[in-house]
Formats: structure tokens, C-alpha cells, sequence
């Protein structure tokens, strides 16, 4: 497990950029980012066919520090980007990475959007309940009652639940992880990667530095150890009553269906298209 | 532009020139969101693009087909949007993006009466400083003006070649009238046309810094799988790609986005002088109000009046020499516009002769017609 560790830092992170990182030390960004490596470890991609495309914020930073082609776009716009990319150049494998605020606030109806569409494009979206990076204001996923830089009275909104709202929206796969389950979570992003379709791999995820300190959730290992308390897997959950859920959410496969690929469906039509006269 | 014989004559729209003129620069990816009086820009394209093996999306907005394009092109596909007033509002987020990453793309603004929803089937040209300013921030960016069908074509190969050569976006505004104007035109053969692709980098991968200056200020740029890992960011840079803080890096990587462009003024600075020899009167005007304005120079020659046209073509960046040897020869300059005056203020900006600058302006949605341009060259004559 050393050795392989090695390999994969060596092999994966970029040597000539200037560490260290932006992360607060225990963040769980850094965790996601293990595992989105062991899992393209995994499956042997090439790393010059993959494209990871991020937005703004502290999870979107990933993107600077691992030996692919990358791209740090705009906030909430990774995705626009990422099917420009995978259209133009569909043997690329392509995948996002952006915060709960990237994705479902300002970037939420490009999620919803690529997500019906359905092209072959991977969504990891890093959930820590706040806006990380400008300093602890609310986001979509922030739950009701929190306390944050913009609602120090307590929140009075609800919160989404991402994973839920990719399946409606018509990802073809749905997942969600922790930072607690690394190993569960390698295993997940395998999946999806390979899943031909959108596929998204919501990460619940810690930021003690923000939401934490303000909620009063204890430090990264007490918010971390605290997703393994709460986080109940899909099939056991479906025994479970909504009263026995109460503050607790599903780990593991949500939604894992086949549709016609968008961007497949497309190379068809231009195969086609081709034989007419011009 | 070819003869009949090599070339293809047809009867277009200004908006299917602009379709024709940009698969024959090399455009094989096209996003867009409908918008009067744009949207047959995008469906043309999606009955034209998947035949030459191009890719064609409608997206969700035009933040997004801006994205789009810009990851299109990263990709190595020369790639383009269209819109117009709202949705160009839209992209200029993602427009900075482009111009900051140094990411080649054209966007074709059709420009409609505003602001806001404004007039959505009236001509305007309201979005001219926009098309310059329009993103946050001091950055360069290339804004040509169509007047024509024939321009239409030929002005769009223009724009993707420069946008491939500077490694900059570049605005193509169009306007109402022009886009929905039909005229014959002779498309030249493929043959004819020049095309400018950008430069690929010729140093192995592991020597390749993708925002490394050069004599030209235009890095090589590598396209996303072909071995020239990178990484690309809207945050100030280094030359390998990664954010930086040091004042030193910021300054000469922020000073060689403007230097490249200064570097091409000769080549990037298009007008075009009709019956200036002699003048004494010149109009100077672009868009589809050029062509009015050249009717009524014909006009006033007629009644005795030695007049000229300037027609810019580049309006940014600005073609300050054209239009200051213009000013000095004429005892004044009427420039017409269907704006408050947004290049006149230009054109004041670099008059140092004192030369009578007489703005001749329409808002109503209207076209400005020979006629009005008449009267205004006789009050000055
Ligand atoms: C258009 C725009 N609006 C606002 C911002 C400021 N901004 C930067 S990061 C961020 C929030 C990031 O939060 P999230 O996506 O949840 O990621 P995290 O930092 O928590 O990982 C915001 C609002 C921006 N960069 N661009
Ligand atoms: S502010 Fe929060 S999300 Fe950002 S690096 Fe620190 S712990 Fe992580």
C-alpha cells in the first residue's frame, strides 16, 4: 500500500508546480483527490487522454496540482467547458470537478442541463455544506438552521441534495461517498469514470475551518469520523424508516440506468449526414 | 475574391455568409442559444457542421456556449458562437476567460436595438464599445465590423484567421440589416482562401511551456490528448501555466497579452478609403451604415462636393492612423452611427488636427438613410 502510494504521487501529482497547496491542513479536498487518482490508477488510463475540468472555489483548485490536461475554467462553468472539450475530441476522458456551490448555485443549470443531455462526461462534486474559498457564506446544500457568514441568525432555507437531484435530472449513474469511505469512494469513481454517460459522484466532505467551526462540528477528524456515523448504505436504507434516517443520508449507488449517449447518438448523425450531398 | 468561373455565386442572407465564410476558415464547432436576429446563424450551422464531420450543440444559455467554444477550441477545434445584445451580455465572463488563456475563438454579435430586451428585430449598433470593453479587467481583444454580405464571408475568414494567429478571441459584429440583407455574392473556391491555423509546439512535451514568450508574444499553443500535458487557468499565470503572486510575472505575462496585439497592428487594423483622393468631406462609418454613407458620398459629388469615405472595418483594436490621416486631410468628418456616438467619441479621442467632427446619430431602430448623411455633408461643405 506504501509502495503503491508512491507510485501514485510520483506518477500523478505535478512535480514542477510550487507546493504546497491551498488546502487548510485536514481538509477532505485532499482526500477526493487520493482517490480520484487511484481510481484513474486503477483503470489505466493514459494521462494524456484525460481532461479534468474544474471551477472556482477551494475543491476546484484540485485541478492545479495533477498531471493531466486541466482546466480551471470559471465558477459554476466547468461543465460547458468539459462538453465543448469532449465534443470536439470525444477519445478524451473527461472530468469535473467543482464545489456544491459551483455546481448547484451558479453552475446549477448547467448541471441539470448536462445531466439530461447525457454526454459521456464524469461530475465530482466535492459537498462541504459552504462556500469555502470566500469564507463561509451559505450555499444550496447548506442544511437548515446553520450558521454561517451569511446567516449568523441561523439558516431559514432548505437544502438540496445533489445526488437526488442528478437522478431526476437524468444522469445515467449516481453516486454518493465520503471522505470517510476512501476506499468505497475509489471504488465509486472507478464506476463512474467508466460509465458511459453523465455520471456523478456526489463527495460528502468537511470544511471544519468554515462550516465546522461555525456549527460547532468539531475539528476535521471529529467532522470526518462523524460522516461514518451518519452515512447509512443505499440497501440498508431502503429498510429504513424515514424517522430512522432523520439526519442520516445514503452512501453508495443511487442510480446506475442506460440511455442513448447524446454524443454517440451525435457521431451517428454525422456519419450520416456525411453521405448527403453537400 | 474569384471569378465566377472558379468561385460558387449564390444569393444569401448576411447571416448564411457568416456560415459560409467560417466552414471555409476551418470552423468545425459550433454552441449557441437562439436570439433574433442571430438564430439562423445557428440552424444553418446544425444542418451544415455534422456534413463536414463538425459538431453542432444548442446549450442551455450562452454562458455556456461561450464555455463551450472555449473548451472546443482547447480540444484543437476551431470553434465559434453566435448571438446577439442579451445573450452577448451573457458571455463576457467566459469572453475574458478566452482572452486571459489566450484561447482563439469568434463571436458573432448580431447587433439588435437595446438595452435589455430592447428592440429584438431593430437594427442598432449599440454593443460597439461593448464588444470592447465588455469583460472585466484590461484586456486585448480583436472587434471586427461587417457592412456587407460579401463581408460577411470574407470578413469571418478574417476573423478566425487572426484569432488563430493571436491567440485571441475576436468579435465579429454584425448587424440587423446586414444579417438579414440578401445579395448575390461570389463565394471563392476553397483553394483561394488563406487559412491561418495556430502553431502547434515543435519542442518535446517535457520542454514545452504553453505561456513561454516568444519574438511573435503568440506562445505555441497544444491542443488537450496530444501529449502536451498543461494546465490552463483564468488566474494570472506563469509562462508553464500555474497560478502566480510575484508582481514580476503578473506584469509581463498581462503586458505581452497587449504587446502581441500592438505587435500585429498592420496586419489586424482593416479599413477601407473610397473617393478619399480628392476629399475634403469624409464620412466615416461601418456596419451597414457604410453602405448608406456611400451612397450619399456618390450624391454629394454630384452637387460638386469633393467627399470620401473611410469605412473602418476594424473597429478594436482602434484604427487610429487611418482615421488620423482621414481627419487630416478633411476640413471635416461626419460619422453617422446607430449609437449615441460611441466610435465618434473614438474618433474625437485621437483628433489632434481640430478637424469638425459632426456625429450623426439614430436610435428609433431605424436605418440611417443616404439622404440623412447628404444633409449633414452639405452643412459642413
Ligand atoms: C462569477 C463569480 N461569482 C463569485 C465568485 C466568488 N467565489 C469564488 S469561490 C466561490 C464559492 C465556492 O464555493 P464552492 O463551490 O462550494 O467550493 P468550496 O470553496 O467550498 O470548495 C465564490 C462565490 C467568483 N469567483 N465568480
Ligand atoms: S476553507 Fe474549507 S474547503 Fe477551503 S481548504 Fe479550508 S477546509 Fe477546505
Amino acid at each position: 500500500m506504501v509502495v503503491e502510494t508512491e507510485v501514485i504521487r510520483h506518477e500523478y501529482l505535478r512535480h514542477d508546480k510550487k507546493f504546497p497547496h491551498v488546502w487548510c491542513p485536514g481538509c477532505g479536498n485532499g482526500i477526493v483527490l487520493g482517490s480520484l487518482l487511484r481510481a484513474i490508477h486503477e483503470l489505466g488510463l493514459p494521462k494524456d487522454d484525460v481532461v479534468v475540468a474544474s471551477g472556482i472555489g477551494c475543491s476546484s483548485r484540485l485541478t492545479t496540482y495533477i498531471d493531466f490536461n486541466t482546466l480551471h475554467t470559471t465558477h459554476g462553468r466547468a461543465l460547458t467547458f468539459a462538453t465543448g472539450v469532449k465534443l470536439a475530441k470525444p477519445r478524451l476522458k473527461v472530468i469535473t470537478v467543482m464545489g456544491d456551490g459551483d455546481a448547484t448555485a451558479i453552475g446549477g443549470n448547467h448541471f441539470i442541463h448536462a445531466a439530461r443531455r447525457n454526454i459521456n462526461i464524469t461530475a465530482v462534486i466535492i459537498n462541504n455544506s459552504t462556500y469555502g474559498m470566500t469564507g463561509g457564506q451559505y450555499s444550496p446544500t447548506t442544511p437548515y438552521g446553520s450558521k454561517s457568514t451569511t446567516s449568523v441568525y441561523g439558516h431559514v432555507e432548505h437544502d438540496f441534495s445533489i445526488a437526488e437531484l442528478a437522478v431526476t435530472a437524468g444522469a445515467v449513474f449516481v453516486a454518493r461517498g465520503t471522505v470517510y469511505h476512501a476506499a468505497q469512494l475509489d471504488k465509486l469513481l472507478e464506476q463512474a469514470i467508466t460509465k458511459r454517460g453523465f455520471s456523478v459522484v456526489e463527495v460528502i466532505s468537511n470544511c471544519h475551518v468554515q462550516h465546522g467551526r461555525r456549527n460547532k462540528l468539531g475539528d476535521a477528524v471529529t467532522m470526518i469520523t462523524g460522516f461514518r456515523d451518519r452515512a447509512v448504505p443505499v440497501a440498508k436504507a431502503a429498510k429504513m424508516s424515514a424517522e430512522e434516517m432523520r439526519g442520516k443520508f445514503t452512501i453508495g449507488v443511487l442510480c446506475d440506468v442506460d440511455k442513448p449517449v447524446s454524443s454517440e447518438e451525435y457521431d451517428r448523425i454525422r456519419q450520416e449526414s456525411c453521405q448527403l450531398p453537400q | 475574391m474569384a471569378s465566377p468561373e472558379t468561385g460558387q455565386r449564390l444569393l444569401l442572407q448576411g447571416n448564411e455568409a457568416v456560415v459560409h465564410g467560417a466552414l471555409a476558415a476551418g470552423c468545425r464547432f459550433f454552441a449557441g442559444y437562439p436570439i433574433t436576429p442571430a438564430s439562423e446563424i445557428s440552424e444553418l450551422l446544425s444542418v451544415m457542421l455534422p456534413k463536414v464531420g463538425g459538431t453542432f450543440i444548442q446549450m442551455e444559455d450562452e454562458i455556456a456556449s461561450m464555455g463551450a467554444i472555449i473548451g472546443a477550441s482547447l480540444a484543437g477545434v476551431k470553434s465559434m458562437t453566435a448571438t446577439s445584445g442579451p445573450g452577448f451580455s451573457l458571455m463576457q465572463e467566459n469572453l475574458g476567460y478566452a482572452c486571459i488563456t489566450e484561447v482563439p475563438c469568434v463571436v458573432v454579435n448580431v447587433m439588435r436595438g437595446g438595452p435589455s430586451t430592447g428592440l429584438p428585430t431593430n437594427v442598432s449598433q449599440g454593443d460597439v464599445l461593448m464588444a470592447r470593453w465588455g469583460t472585466h479587467g484590461d484586456h486585448p481583444i480583436i472587434v471586427l465590423a461587417v457592412s456587407s454580405v460579401a463581408d460577411c464571408f470574407s470578413i469571418t475568414v478574417r476573423a478566425f484567421n487572426l484569432s488563430e494567429k493571436y491567440r485571441v478571441p475576436v468579435i465579429l459584429l454584425s448587424d440587423e440589416v446586414v444579417a438579414h440583407t440578401r445579395e448575390c455574392v461570389v463565394l471563392p473556391s476553397q483553394d483561394k482562401i488563406r487559412v491561418v491555423d495556430r502553431i502547434a509546439p515543435s519542442v518535446p512535451p517535457e520542454w514545452y511551456k504553453p505561456y513561454a514568450d516568444n519574438n511573435r508574444g503568440v506562445p505555441d499553443m497544444a491542443s488537450f490528448g496530444e501529449g502536451y500535458r498543461h494546465h490552463v487557468t483564468g488566474l494570472v499565470h506563469d509562462e508553464r501555466g500555474y497560478p502566480t503572486q510575484q508582481p514580476k510575472e503578473i506584469e509581463s505575462f498581462l503586458m505581452r497579452l497587449h504587446d502581441k496585439i500592438t505587435k500585429g497592428f498592420s496586419e489586424i487594423m482593416i479599413t477601407k478609403t473610397q473617393m478619399m483622393e480628392d476629399a475634403d468631406v469624409c464620412v466615416i462609418a461601418y456596419g451597414c451604415v457604410s453602405r448608406a454613407a456611400m451612397q450619399a458620398i456618390k450624391m454629394a459629388r454630384a452637387h460638386g462636393i469633393k467627399a470620401g469615405m473611410l469605412q473602418l472595418i476594424t473597429l478594436f483594436p482602434f484604427p487610429r492612423k487611418a482615421v488620423d490621416a482621414a481627419l487630416r486631410q478633411c476640413s471635416a468628418a461626419i460619422v453617422p452611427e446607430l449609437n449615441l456616438g460611441q466610435m465618434a467619441r473614438e474618433i474625437n479621442r485621437v483628433n489632434q488636427t481640430g478637424t469638425r467632427v459632426v456625429k450623426y446619430n439614430r436610435i428609433d431602430g431605424q436605418m440611417i438613410t443616404p439622404d440623412e448623411i447628404l444633409k449633414q455633408i452639405l452643412g459642413v461643405s
